[in-house]
């Protein structure tokens, strides 16, 4: 695939539209109109566009809790995803799932997760398919630092690179798994010797240089699809709290202002300006358009009315078989056939 | 004086710093559970009391967590391994079920595993299918494994304690829509002995069991049955295992009904089991079916009406006890 320079400029308007987007979740939160508080943003971590853009249509992948940006970066309709942090019938998933539970089989999108590590080897099975099927695909899961410590995490590795899958794994590094900092939760922080170590091919690159992950992953990815498996880590800071609620008060104030100025999207927009591929009112067109479409996301999921209570008996198993009895419906049989008058 | 208002939080806080004061070898493992204070401020403060040493912040490893914690407790301490939601405990069901559970068993008596697995399960915030089920049928399931489940301010911190004073494996499941909880903590005075239900409100007409958040909905039925002239007797079973089954017969014999209450998905349930057990030992005392009162056979929807449609509702409960005693059939009843 050739690179033409506009390409940059529509990496750039994605993750303007993906702080756009988070910056909406925060609002719906203190809006009264979420579903719960577990809301991860993914805010500092923008410059997985350079991760989603190297994918192709028919790719999928899996994401963890704090999925929203992926989701956005492989064509999410903004409206359906805020919809479903709601909880509401429009949303992806019919407001089952919420915030930490979209999926979308159209997009690729194989389910978001809120196991730490639990979709990762979802997507080896994935590769398992395209490479019986010789379909040519190829599937990435994405998850944060924290994962990096599950043994699921391993296993995944090591089918992956002895079977030559068609698997990218992306590691978030955001520097904590909750309150915990990554050096607090490894001995030896050199993440991408851990995948090598499995045979796979890895990476770490610098999460404010989205043009660097870019380039990183589409190699990745090309390795993978000719069965050549890889790791990619992305170096970059959590902007704001763990979820909704959180206000870090572990951090160092120091260190939070130092890791906010790690900014993919300030830095992306810097370098267009530089690199003449874009003026500032160019720029300035993308960042309040981006605004405008995650404004009327909001308002969408806002006025989006609350599933039926009957569909929460729906989609436990597939239609057509037998289905969970509703409870009245249990009491009611006793109630009648049970009573001796 | 020994008693004082608190909350289910401040409790169980409260019997892991006595109990960490009192015994030397007590440790605490987690996630969170040092630095940040646990995910639900349950261990604030006592990594600045205890230290490194005894209050572990552990890697997101929950395998390796509860085995680490079968490690130690074969060895010499006495840890309290934390779960931070306990639908995270299919991660850690080997080590559970088949390390902690069993080695006392399989090694002869030998090698006992003196640990407690403390964990919060239930719904009440939104935080969709894997993070708000209530999953004590699997561990009651497992032979080796104790298991309680605190339903007040008082019981979060005594049971604790006992659990830290048995030779086998205890589960604490509490609940996260309790932690806010505010009641009375008698430090010298537990609500009953381990193994014990405890009648938490008396009454002659039905007998109503149930734990953890459900007996709140439980009561709460009791007071709109009070009002239709109708007096239950509502147990708080807390201990599921071991449980002496005595109180509950003796009630179900006075009272000739019963109603089973949990927040799990009803099929193979722990009010499954109870509801089982009165049937075997009641089934001459008994005028109507034992009922079960459950939450519904499905995942937890994120959506809010959705979840609380989900499991059961002091209306539905109170529902079915008119039901069982005056015959007074539902709205939604054919
Ligand atoms: C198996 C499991 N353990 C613990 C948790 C609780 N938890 C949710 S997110 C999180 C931190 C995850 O950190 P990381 O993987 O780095 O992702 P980040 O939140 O930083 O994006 C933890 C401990 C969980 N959801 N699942
Ligand atoms: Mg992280």
């Amino acid at each position: 695939m050739t690179q033409t320079n506009t390409a940059p400029l529509a990496r750039y308007r994605t993750m303007r539209r993906i702080r756009s987007f988070e910056e909406r979740v925060g609002e719906l939160f203190l809006r009264g109109a979420s579903a719960g508080s577990m809301l991860h943003l993914s805010i500092g971590e923008e410059a997985v566009v350079g991760v989603t853009a190297a994918m192709t249509e028919g790719d999928s992948f899996t994401t963890h809790h704090r999925g929203h940006g992926v989701f956005i970066g492989r064509g999410a309709d903004p409206a359906r995803m805020m919809a479903e942090i709601a909880g509401k019938e429009a949303g992806y998933c019919r407001g089952k799932g919420g915030s930490m539970h979209i999926a979308d089989r159209a997009l690729g999108h194989l389910g978001a997760n809120a196991i730490v590590g639990g979709g990762i080897p979802h997507i080896v099975g994935a590769g398992l398919t395209y490479r019986n099927l010789r379909s040519g695909q190829v599937s990435v899961a994405f998850f944060g630092d924290g994962a990096m410590q599950q043994g699921i995490l391993y296993e995944s590795m090591n089918m992956a690179a002895l079977w030559h899958l068609p698997v990218l794994f992306c590691c978030i590094n955001n520097q904590y798994g909750m309150g915990t900092r990554v050096d607090r939760s490894a001995g030896k922080l050199a993440f991408s010797e851990r995948a090598e170590a499995f045979g796979l091919t890895g990476a770490r690159v610098d999460g404010t240089n989205v043009e660097a992950v870019h380039q990183v992953a589409t190699a990745l990815v090309a390795g993978a699809r000719a069965g050549q498996p890889g790791y990619i880590e992305i170096d970059a800071y959590r902007f704001y709290g763990h979820a909704r609620m959180d206000k870090s008060p572990y951090r160092d104030p120091e260190e939070e202002a130092e890791g906010r100025l790690r900014d993919p999207v300030v830095t992306a927009r810097a370098r267009l300006a530089v690199a003449g591929l874009a003026d500032e009112a160019d720029l300035a067109r993308i960042d309040a358009e981006a605004a405008t479409e995650m404004d009327a996301a909001l308002e969408y999921a806002v006025e989006a009315v609350a599933p039926p209570l009957a569909s929460m008996f729906e989609d436990v198993y597939a239609p057509g078989t037998a289905q969970p009895r509703p409870q009245r419906d249990r009491l009611a049989a006793i109630l009648s056939e049970g009573s001796r008058a | 004086m020994s008693a004082f208002e608190t909350t289910y939080r401040e409790a169980i806080r409260q019997a892991l710093l006595d109990a960490m004061q009192a015994d030397p070898d007590i440790i605490l493992i987690g996630e969170e559970v040092g630095l940040y204070g646990g995910a639900y401020g349950v261990t604030k403060g006592l990594i600045e009391l205890y230290g490194a040493e005894r209050v572990i912040d552990a890697p997101i490893s929950e395998p390796g967590i509860v085995g680490v914690a079968v490690g130690a407790a074969m060895t010499g301490l006495r840890p309290v391994a934390e779960l931070m939601y306990v639908d995270f405990v299919g991660l850690v069901m080997d080590q559970l079920a088949n390390q902690a559970a069993k080695s006392r068993y399989m090694f002869g008596g030998q090698i006992g595993v003196p640990m407690v697995l403390r964990t919060q399960g239930g719904t009440g915030r939104s935080a969709a299918a894997q993070h708000s089920q209530s999953l004590e049928a699997w561990m009651l399931h497992v032979p080796g494994l104790r298991l309680v489940m605190p339903a007040t301010v008082n019981d979060a911190y005594h049971l604790l304690r006992e659990a830290l004073r048995q030779p086998d494996p205890v589960v604490v499941i509490e609940h996260k829509g309790l932690y806010t909880m505010k009641g009375v903590l008698d430090v010298d005075t537990p609500d009953g002995e381990w193994g014990q239900p405890v009648i938490r409100r008396a009454g002659t007409d039905v007998t109503i069991l149930s734990y953890s958040r459900m007996l709140h909905e439980s009561l709460a039925a009791a007071e709109v049955l009070a009002g239709q002239g109708v007096q239950a007797d509502v147990i708080d079973l807390r201990c599921l295992n071991p449980l002496d089954d005595t109180m509950i017969f003796e009630s179900v014999r006075r009272t000739g009904r019963a109603m089973v209450v949990t927040e799990a998905a009803l099929t193979g349930s722990v009010a499954s089991e109870i509801a089982a057990r009165i049937g075997e030992a009641c089934f001459d005392w008994l005028e109507e079916p034992v009922l079960r009162i459950g939450g519904e056979d499905i995942p937890i929807p994120v959506s809010p009406a959705l979840e609380r449609g989900a499991i059961p509702s002091a209306a539905l409960i109170a529902e079915a006890g008119l039901w069982l005693v005056k015959r007074e059939a539902p709205a939604w009843a054919p």
